[in-house]
């Protein structure tokens, strides 16, 4: 098998005496769907951070594809490959939904205009919003502005996706139509780390999930073990330890 | 005919103060960022040309092939080396530094070519004009600077809107880090912005000073025409600037017609109204 395409180890971060990752060991392969939940408060979020390079760990190192990015930045990680949509779209609202992507594929993918504008176009068909190409971002609905920052992440060309909590706030058929959208994503081989509470619309997506609880990881497998794993039962359903 | 001609010259005066307030205008609507030694930098760029045409006689307006490089190489490394360094959460440090910049630079002028007044001698285009008809004559400098404003914000919105890194720099505008998250990297983007604005500057310079004398301490009076015409177009609207920058001299030109005393004073006073009435400028295409 190859190698990772992502490895954290023994990562490590604290807000004041608040740890809120302690000690992750992950590894992602190519082509892996990668499922994380976990409550509240859990570290999911600085999770994303740690490995997009927004914050830099504690302790701990992060590789990407076998190198060490630990001191690379957001910017630097995102031309190697890494791409993050966020919880709350960040559009550029002033600019339209076609030249959102423009940026990613120009500068995060690194191509030149010709190129990143086919590259645009495909990941706008893709994506579903090519209808909207020309509409400015900032007037966009919820569900187009979430898969604009999908597909914006997706023009910088990432062999590992990092999506947050991209389902909240949808209706069901709305997230049936993003998940259907994943999906064909994860078929072109990209790998994927997906934080999400619309835990059916993850189990649909992804090959193995982890559970987060107070900055550490304590669960990781295949996914319905996973989900009715005593840990995660006590986790969710308030059950006793020792019940 | 005497208050259409004050309008028409106005208007052409307008052309020059756009190009003053055109790279004030840019490095804000990027990076939030005021630069106080805008003007400062203006009257740089002036005797850069005259010491230029002093010593080897050219023409003040080929000093722009060599003024408007080394200027928008010396904006970036300035960006890079000491302004990016003053950017963050607070917005005292810019203003403060900027400021700072403004006395240090007056004073080295100063230093190096005393408070004389000067001016670039341009020969017969510095007279040369034509009749429109009786009573209106236009002179061929303020109308070759003013078409050389429209052209300078023709072609930085042909960048904006139509290259790589004009996206780049209007993303950066919409969301400074969000655009990190696309692979780009901010230091280096503002740098570009400082040193496309600091070659506005140098063109600037070069025509305020044919049109005009200067000397070391005009700087910050440029810098209020500046800052109104930004205010009165709109942020992050170069069209709107350059329309702010007509207003300015068309009122300040009105004013004088009416009394030569009241020139100023009449373009602060359109100024006030129009913030009073509008805050946000007449063309706003960017929240502050």
């Amino acid at each position: 098998m190859s190698q990772p395409i992502l490895e954290m180890r023994r990562v490590s971060k604290s807000f004041g005496a608040l740890k809120v990752a302690d000690g992750i060991d992950l590894s992602v392969n190519p082509g892996q769907s990668l499922g994380v939940i976990g409550p509240n408060g859990a570290g999911k979020s600085t999770m994303f951070n740690l490995v997009a390079g927004v914050l830099p760990p504690d302790e701990g190192h992060v590789f990407f594809d076998g190198a060490d990015v630990t001191g690379k930045n957001m910017a630097q990680r995102c031309r190697d490959g890494i791409g993050r949509s966020y919880q709350i779209p960040h559009p550029f609202e002033g600019m339209s939904v076609f030249e959102n992507l423009l940026v990613g594929a120009r500068f995060g993918g690194a191509m030149p205009d010709d190129e990143a504008y086919a590259v645009s176009m495909k990941i706008l068909t893709e994506t579903e919003l090519l209808p909207k190409a020309n509409a400015l971002a900032g007037t966009l609905s919820l569900l187009e502005r979430k898969r604009l920052e999908l597909a914006r992440a997706l023009a910088t060309q990432p062999r590992l996706l990092l999506l947050d909590e991209i389902a909240g706030g949808l209706t069901e058929a709305e997230c049936q139509s993003l998940i259907a959208t994943i999906k064909g994503i994860r078929d072109t081989g990209v790998s994927i780390i997906w934080i999400e509470h619309v835990t059916h619309a993850l189990l649909a997506v992804v090959d193995s999930l982890m559970v987060l609880n107070f900055g550490m990881k304590i669960a990781e497998g295949e996914p319905r073990e996973v989900m009715e794993s005593r840990e995660v039962r006590e986790i969710y359903m308030g059950l006793d330890a020792d019940a | 005919m005497e208050w259409i001609n004050a309008i028409v010259q106005g208007v052409l005066l307008g052309g020059l103060y756009a190009l003053f307030a055109t790279g004030l205008s840019l490095m804000f609507g990027v990076m939030r960022f005021v630069n106080i030694a805008h003007g400062d930098f203006i009257i740089i760029a002036a005797f850069a040309a005259f010491t230029l045409t002093s010593l080897t006689g050219m023409h003040p307006l080929a000093t722009l092939i060599v003024v408007a490089p080394v200027l928008a190489l010396a904006g970036y490394a300035n960006q890079r080396l000491i302004l990016n360094r003053t950017l963050g959460k607070d917005i005292l440090p810019p203003l403060l530094v900027t400021f700072g910049m403004s006395v240090v630079l007056q004073n080295l002028m100063l230093e190096a070519f005393t408070a004389d007044s000067r001016r670039l001698q341009s020969g017969a285009l510095e007279t040369a004009s034509f009749q429109v008809i009786d009573g209106l004559s236009i002179g061929v400098l303020p109308l070759l600077v003013f078409l050389v404003a429209v052209a300078v914000i023709w072609s930085l919105q042909r960048v904006f809107y139509g290259t790589g890194v004009g996206r780049l720099l209007r993303a950066t505008s919409d969301d400074q880090t969000t655009v990190k998250l696309m692979g780009a990297n901010n230091a280096h983007i503002f740098a570009i912005a400082t040193a496309i604005a600091s070659f506005v500057v140098a063109i600037a310079g070069v025509f305020l000073a044919m049109r005009t004398n200067f000397d070391p301490s005009i700087g910050p009076a440029r810098l209020l025409f500046a800052f109104e015409a930004v205010i009165i177009g709109g942020l992050g609207n170069l069209w709107g600037t350059l329309a702010g920058g007509i207003l300015l001299g068309v009122a300040q030109n009105i004013g004088a017609q009416i009394d030569p005393g009241f020139q100023v004073l009449f373009g602060h006073l359109v100024f006030l109204a129009i913030i009073a009435v509008r805050p946000e400028g007449l063309f706003p295409r960017i929240k502050a």
